[in-house]
């Protein structure tokens, strides 16, 4: 069971939490041309190694925010709310 | 040596220390025609099938640990072709029809088990789509079959189908040929049959790098030195994304964690595999008696090998609520195999972007039961350098194009296919 870090509520189980994938992926703008899209919606780094992720604190205060979690050993690295420096970790 | 009710008497009168080995142990060679990382049932039917099926017999196999250590000796066996889309219903179709001969074919047993995969239904809006897809594969050819509740009752009498239990059961969706096959020995037949035919199986060979001249695959930098190559076919499961960025590629996948879990052995309680979509829950009874079990995915990236109890609690929850009686049981073991789940749930099994360059990957959680159609097509690819009718649909360039064969319709997000 992962102990998650949530920013708000401090550190709670993996079961009160829901998944939002790569935090890394930046949303093109309105003019950018079809690959800028394509490689937005579908295309991911999918590293070995430290992740940026989303996590919903869904069963808790219901908010978004990210976490760096290693995925070779689902450590988890520091988390941090939408806009923040995320703290902890190497980057 | 051709095994045969001969060869085992044979060997049973020097007491079974004469047999030969399945396979050699090679060196690697400075340089081979084409080169297949990864020595699951992928990587070991592509080669069995360049030199069956094209005469390429200058192959090596390259695997960073044993032989089916990875996906082919983590999964839960079953074999199935009962899809909608008719990318997929063609692709594993032909896949079944290869595991119902497969056995003759390798010489060597692999357990296919015809026993039935039964997709349960608990709502209306599961009826139709369980019809719907069922008439989908008999338009197309395939054998589907919609029991009732009471037919379900008779057949699988340890199944809950009373109208209180906690999933009601309307009926389910059998496709009789479905079933299991004993997963090892897929990788020991094709390695046996592949080597046979002069294939280099090469153990403890991990590909650290992929050198790439004038747009062209050049050979690969190994942990046993470098191998040249005009030709290397990826089937390596969850490190996809990995060997592709040694090409500087960068793939619609995500790697994630599916775990898998067997109760204690037990005599004889189950006879067909069983499925439920609402709950997300397979199950089955292993030959050793074992049941053998699985749900969900872990939901978040991962390449651990190894998952957390939240999904295992899950799973268990669902086999009580769809199967009380075996509340007696107790959970033996659990483990973890890492997927490449694509953005559509489907695989790519082709061409890439680099020449002489080819993958079978991004099979999600369903690759077991893909292997011989996989090995064959990505063998046909890579002898002729162009696609197979069956994997024509399977581009990586499909997601660019608006191509997407989303079976459930889940959207790009690779964890929910």
């Amino acid at each position: 069971m992962l102990l998650i870090p949530c920013p708000w509520c401090g550190p709670r189980a993996q079961v009160e939490f829901t998944y939002g994938g790569d935090a890394t992926v930046r949303r093109p703008g309105p003019d950018a041309p079809e690959a800028a899209w394509v490689e937005y919606v579908y295309v991911r780094d999918n590293p070995a190694g430290p992740h940026h992720e989303w996590w919903l604190h869904g069963a808790g205060c219901r908010r978004w925010f990210r976490v760096r979690r290693d995925t070779r050993t689902h450590e988890i690295l520091g988390s941090a709310p939408p806009g923040q420096e995320l703290r902890g970790g190497a980057a | 040596m051709k095994y045969s009710i001969f060869s085992l008497a044979r060997n049973a009168l020097s007491r079974h220390e004469r047999w030969p080995l399945a396979w050699r142990s090679p060196r690697p060679k400075p340089r081979y025609d084409a080169v297949i990382v990864g020595g699951g049932g992928h990587g070991l039917a592509t080669a069995y099938y360049l030199a069956k099926e094209h005469g390429l017999t200058n192959v090596a196999v390259l695997e960073k640990g044993y032989l089916g250590g990875g996906n082919t000796g983590r999964n839960t066996t079953i074999v199935r072709s009962n899809y909608h889309l008719d990318p997929n219903v063609h692709f594993y179709e032909f896949s079944l029809k290869l595991w119902e001969g497969l056995a003759q074919d390798l010489n060597f047993n692999v357990m296919y088990s015809a026993r039935g995969v039964l997709n349960l239904v608990h709502t209306p809006a599961d009826m139709d789509a369980a019809m719907r897809r069922g008439n989908a594969m008999r338009l197309n050819g395939i054998d589907a079959r919609f029991l009732t509740t009471g037919e379900i009752a008779r057949r699988i009498p340890n199944l809950d189908c009373s109208p209180d239990a906690r999933f009601p059961i309307h009926g389910g969706l059998l496709q009789p040929r479905g079933g299991t096959v004993r997963h090892d020995a897929v990788a020991w037949g094709y390695a046996r049959a592949a080597d046979a035919r002069g294939v280099d199986i090469i153990q403890q060979c991990e590909v650290t790098g992929i050198r790439i001249e004038d747009g062209a695959v050049a050979g690969v930098d190994t942990t046993q030195g470098f191998i040249a190559t005009p030709k290397l076919g990826l089937a390596v499961a969850g490190h996809t994304g990995r060997l592709a960025a040694m090409a500087g590629l960068t793939l619609p996948i995500e790697t994630h964690v599916l775990q898998a879990l067997v109760s204690d052995p037990v005599k004889p309680v189950l006879d067909t595999v069983v499925t439920s979509g609402a709950v997300h829950f397979y199950v089955s009874q292993s030959d050793k008696g074992e049941l053998v079990m699985g749900g969900d995915l872990d939901f978040c990236n991962s390449y651990a090998q190894r998952g957390n109890l939240p999904i295992i609690e899950h799973v268990v929850g669902a086999c009580l609520a769809l199967f009380p009686a075996f509340g007696r049981l107790k959970v033996m073991r659990t483990w973890g195999g890492i997927c490449d789940m694509t953005m559509d749930g489907s695989p790519i099994v082709g061409k890439l972007p680099v020449k002489g360059l080819y993958m079978t990957g991004g099979w999600c959680y369903g690759g077991f039961k893909a292997t011989p159609a996989s090995g064959w097509l990505h063998a046909y690819t890579i002898a002729r350098d162009e696609p197979h009718p069956l994997n024509a649909a399977f581009t990586l360039e499909r997601f660019a194009q608006g191509r997407t064969i989303d079976e459930k319709g889940a959207g790009p997000i690779p964890w929910a296919h």
